[in-house]
């Protein structure tokens, strides 16, 4: 949509903008070291940004409503942490070996949830997804079931010309941002093709685009794969930001939450869920000082967007930009 | 590892079972008739049973609070159509299942201001405590009760859709909304009836588990999910689908936990699984509504 939009209109300042897209967007999760008020909830915004941006390539752009999604999350979580604690691999290995068994995973359980659509997909990828987490908890010998996995020792990252140092938080919320980078240009790269074309014309009418003699299949398939790595790379990087792997990540809610930060952001926006992540987590660090009950604010604020705010924060001012502009 | 143990497992999952057949009968109604997906029913079960928890200190009855709470779950379910689910209509079926998800969300968290985190105990009520011969084994008095229970609502449920006028608008209805507003019938009343009606069935659901499974804030969660695997194995907006699967999830979990009860769970996604690769629209499933 952006990209078609930014085509037709003049060369305004907003046009300009919009086609540094991705290095502004760069730039701001950067700044967002100053704006935050420690580094960790910096790292865990970016983090969830980019689990947000996977859930967003499905919702937003293909149109698909996934409940899903945290079990590629914590398949990468559980995948890189126990890759560390059971086999003693280099950080950067275990990351790799996250993405890889998300991968796997969304593979699989996109094979099977292709074919459904509309409520059924969504009930569909919330149940295989509540499988994995079913899978993961009693595996309590490996995974430490409902403890959590503990003790995932990744201090340093060793890039063979440099090394990071992943206790010092600055340097850990420039690494983790320099993999959300990445993602943001791989994912900038693929909207741009004529993949992420056909991407948004299934999410507009996807009978016409069968007719046109495109396999909507194989291409729903395909981009449940890239989303699933995605956020398996976002939950790789959580394994490392957090020590540990909480198994509640694993859960339907936290599948609910991805998809309410996008929408909170704006779906069909491409910064709109690292925004929505941002507010979101600010919101919750800001809340729970004062009271316990943060669920009860969370509900609302789900019914709220709903009912007011459709279009999510950043998709309402990117409207307003776009109509004055 | 004897035949009688497999029997008496069996009607263990039909007890089971029943309680997963009126979850997914309400969410199957919701959706066949509003195309609104309820990821709010598990907390709709869940107040079901905390409204009965209160109908029963008040009352001391067991089965006036049978009568009671689903009643009073309905109205919150009318107040919940009117206000929250009625604007979305016709915006697509994002919307709603994001609402109710939050709207779950909320419902958890205020009983959890109301009642406390920690859950209250519920104990048999005192005329159905007991077992009973079977035949080949003995059976708690309350699961046979429930099981009774399910048979006579599911009955009462197919005669009122199949046989009366109220039946033929909200069948009509689900079919094309359109032509009946054209008739001249107020289709918006029958949602917000068939809203309440679903959500009462899960509130009596709840109710009907709480001897066995404890009140908690979240005793909602996993119902949710296994009344979503039963309405994908028996297909959306079909009462018989509902029906046969609850019955089908039921026993096969429970037969399963006899051998294992690790893989209860996992069984449960397994049918779904299988189902889906032979029939993805579910046993019993209707062409059109899924789109």
């Amino acid at each position: 949509m952006t990209a078609i939009t930014a085509q037709a209109s003049s060369t305004s300042w907003f046009t300009l903008l919009a086609r540094r897209r991705v290095a502004l967007a760069i730039l701001a999760l950067a700044a967002l070291l100053f704006v935050a008020p420690y580094e960790a909830l910096a790292t865990n915004i970016i983090i969830y940004g980019l689990f947000a941006l996977g859930c967003n390539l499905l919702l937003g752009y293909t149109g698909l409503l996934s409940f899903g999604q945290a079990a590629f999350f914590g398949l990468g979580a559980y995948g890189c942490g126990l890759s560390i604690v059971h086999g003693g691999a280099p950080v950067l290995v275990a990351l790799a070996i996250g993405v890889v068994s998300a991968i796997f995973g969304a593979a699989l359980i996109g094979a099977m949830v292709i074919r459904s659509r509309g409520i059924y997909f969504a009930m569909v990828t919330l149940a295989l997804g509540q499988c994995v987490s079913a899978i993961l908890y009693e595996a309590d010998f490996w995974t430490g079931g409902e403890n959590g996995l503990r003790g995932i020792a990744a201090s340093v990252a060793n890039f063979g010309v440099f090394k990071v140092n992943l206790v010092d938080p600055t340097q850990k919320f420039f690494f983790v941002l320099a993999f959300v980078a990445l993602a943001l240009i791989l994912v900038e790269r693929l909207l741009a093709s004529p993949f992420g074309i056909t991407l948004e014309a299934i999410r507009e009418n996807e009978k016409r685009v069968i007719a046109c003699g495109y396999d909507a299949q194989a291409t729903k398939w395909l981009v449940f794969v890239l989303s699933g790595a995605i956020c398996g790379l976002a939950g790789a990087l959580y394994a490392i930001h957090l020590s540990i792997v909480p198994i509640d990540i694993v859960n339907y809610h936290n599948s609910g939450l991805v998809v309410m930060m996008s929408l909170l952001g704006g779906i069909n926006t491409f910064f709109g869920p690292f925004i929505g992540a941002a507010i979101f987590l600010m919101l919750e660090d800001v809340v729970s000082k004062f009271t316990s009950h943060w669920q009860l604010v969370v509900g609302l604020l789900f019914i709220a967007l709903v009912l007011f705010f459709p279009r999510g924060v950043w998709g309402t001012l990117l409207a307003r930009m776009r109509s004055r502009s | 590892m004897t035949l009688d143990l497999i029997l008496l497992q069996t009607f263990t999952g039909l007890a089971l079972g029943s309680i997963l057949v009126l979850m997914a009968l309400g969410m199957s109604l919701i959706f066949g008739m509003l195309t609104v997906p309820n990821f709010a029913h598990g907390a709709f079960y869940m107040v079901g049973a905390y409204a009965g928890v209160v109908a029963f200190r008040l009352t001391d009855s067991f089965v006036a609070a049978l009568v009671c709470a689903p009643l009073a779950v309905a109205l919150l379910g009318f107040a919940v159509e009117r206000t929250l689910v009625r604007p979305l209509y016709g915006r697509g079926l994002d919307y709603p299942i994001v609402l109710t998800f939050g709207l779950a969300y909320a419902m958890i968290e205020i009983i959890r201001i109301l009642f406390g985190k920690e859950g209250i105990p519920f104990e048999t009520p005192e005329f159905l405590q007991g077992a009973v011969s079977l035949g080949f084994g003995y059976f708690p008095l309350y699961r046979l009760f429930l099981i009774g229970v399910c048979v006579v609502v599911v009955g009462a449920l197919y005669l009122c859709l199949e046989k009366t006028k109220f039946g033929l608008v909200v069948r009509a209805g689900a079919n094309d909304p359109e032509i009946v507003r054209v008739l001249g019938i107020d289709i918006r009343t029958i949602w917000m009836l068939i809203f309440g009606l679903g959500t009462g069935l899960a509130a009596l659901a709840g109710l009907l588990a709480a001897p066995m499974r404890g009140v908690t804030p979240e005793m909602g969660i996993p119902v949710l999910v296994e009344a979503f695997v039963v309405t994908v194995v028996g297909g959306m907006g079909s009462l018989a689908g509902a029906s046969v699967a609850g019955i089908l999830v039921g026993v096969v979990m429970s037969l399963t936990s006899l051998f294992s009860p690790k893989f209860a769970e996992l069984s449960m996604f397994a049918l779904m699984a299988l189902t889906l690769i032979i029939r993805p629209r579910g046993l019993f499933g209707r062409p059109g509504l899924t789109g």
